[in-house]
């Protein structure tokens, strides 16, 4: 979900990123509070042309985010034509799909950077309680950033480990992935040294 | 350029601490291990390169500059200021780029990880965006400046470290083998950046040839400055050692 952002000048592109998140929340809880098959495929219909036709995402961007919950999607529709009925089923496959698309709509036409702002500010009101916003912000951007890096190495490893003959050996992977994540995280710690990241909460003016 | 500037400050002064990364009497043990005893040394040249073998104690000196390793005894002092207790301003002063450029990166796309030490800095927001462009431009990333950090190819991998250190601006930069991971093309982009550098610069390195030109070669052994010299001097004798 990371490497999804596509920068762009569209209306959706430069729209805030609260706004935008903001959105999606109002999304989420109107689809379930309204479980109208009608106001689902509406909302289904808006999420789409606001991402293809305004925000001009390729449809493979959005495709990318469903496939993975294709199968989900799929058992869920089942479930409800032996349980339920099928209406009841569609209102619920087509909610989480609709849910799934506007969430990438939102993620490839936002920054990190901003997602992270919007995080930050989220979190302001608990710096009276110590939290630290702008530390929060920089683990979720350092989340982002070292997912496709450790799987990277997983994949790696794992490649290593077939040239030389082994075969879905899982716990064979995790030894040698830790080892590496672990060193990984010791240079890390040392870099965000080096870059200052240290500097930041003596610059936040402290509250009384 | 570089020899310029050397004749220069050496022609306007005397050489003071002030100007000098200084270490006295360095010791640093990790535990029971001892791996610098007794290091001594004044660096004042442009262009240091640092040899040796694997665990000579090569890494452990590099950080020794900026103070990301306090030596268990003795004293290192970055223009007279001491490692051991003015961290934060030595750092400012001494940027540090590292083996692995996936390490160093933190954030997710390129220009974001760039302007990272210029937020933690509280440089304004409309600063950081000319410098951050700036520095794009120079490294020739500026056509990747929303790109995922992890699509790019490992040397610009490492350029984007670099750039990331030297939007900073600092006086000094330390490098870690920063070609090692590298193939040959990129090492040699990478040697043309540091070699183009305006700041003083310590590079670590098992790439001999790009010493040639450097001011002054360390060459570590078991923890211990065994030799030290222009690189004419020192890298035949470093050669010649390992057999
Ligand atoms: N954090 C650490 N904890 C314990 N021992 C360490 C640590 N870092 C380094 N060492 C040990 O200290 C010795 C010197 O390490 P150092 O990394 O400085 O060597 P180096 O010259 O950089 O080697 P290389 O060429 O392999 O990078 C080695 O024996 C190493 O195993
Ligand atoms: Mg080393």
């Amino acid at each position: 979900m990371l490497s999804l952002y596509r920068p762009g000048t569209s209306l959706v592109h430069r729209a805030r990123a609260g706004l935008k998140l903001a959105a999606l929340a109002a999304l989420g809880t109107g689809l379930f509070a309204v479980a109208r098959i009608e106001v689902v495929v509406a909302a289904l219909i808006g999420v789409l042309a606001a991402g293809l036709l305004v925000a001009r995402l390729p449809a493979g961007v959005l495709w990318a985010q469903v496939r993975p919950v294709w199968l989900l999607l799929t058992g869920l529709f089942v479930f409800h034509l032996l349980l339920t009925d099928p209406l009841t089923g569609a209102v619920a496959v087509l909610r989480l799909l609709t849910l799934v698309l506007a969430a990438a709509v939102v993620t490839a036409t936002t920054r990190v950077t901003a997602l992270v702002a919007v995080v930050e500010w989220l979190l302001r009101p608990l710096e009276v309680v110590g939290v630290r916003p702008a530390r929060v912000g920089l683990m979720v951007a350092m989340t982002l950033r070292f997912i496709p890096v450790v799987a990277e190495r997983a994949a790696r490893i794992r490649e290593a480990q077939a040239a030389r003959g082994a075969s879905g050996m899982r716990l064979g992977l995790l030894v040698p992935l830790l080892i590496q994540v672990l060193q990984l995280a010791a240079t890390l710690g040392e870099a965000l040294d080096a870059r200052g990241a240290d500097d930041v909460p003596a610059r936040r003016p402290r509250r009384a | 350029m570089r020899w310029g500037r050397r004749g220069a400050t050496a022609a306007a002064a005397p050489p003071l601490p002030r100007t000098a990364v200084e270490l006295r009497d360095v010791t640093h043990a990790y535990g029971e291990r001892t791996v610098l005893a007794g290091v001594s040394l004044t660096l004042t040249e442009a262009r240091i390169g640092v040899i040796g073998a694997n665990g000579s104690g090569k890494s452990t000196f590099a950080r020794l500059l900026n103070g990301l390793v306090v030596p268990t005894a003795g004293t290192v002092l970055v223009d007279g200021l001491d490692t051991r207790t003015q961290v934060r301003e030595v750092r400012r002063r001494v940027g540090f780029v590292f083996q692995d450029p996936d390490a160093q990166i933190v954030h997710p796309t390129v220009a974001e990880d760039v302007a990272f030490g210029l937020t933690n800095q509280g440089v304004p927001a409309d600063e950081i965006a000319r410098r951050v462009d700036e520095v794009l431009v120079q490294y020739g990333l500026d056509g990747h400046r929303d790109h995922p950090a992890h699509l790019l190819s490992g040397g610009q991998k490492q350029l984007l470290a670099i750039a990331g250190v030297l939007v900073m601006e600092p006086q000094r930069v330390v490098f870690d083998e920063p070609t090692t991971l590298l193939d040959l093309g990129n090492t040699r982009r990478v040697a043309r950046v540091v070699d183009g550098l305006e700041q003083d610069v310590v590079v670590v390195t098992h790439h001999l040839d790009l010493l040639a030109a450097f001011d002054r070669v360390l060459v570590f052994e078991d923890g211990r400055v065994a030799a030290d010299g222009t690189p004419a001097e020192t890298v035949p004798w470093y050669v010649a050692r390992c057999g």
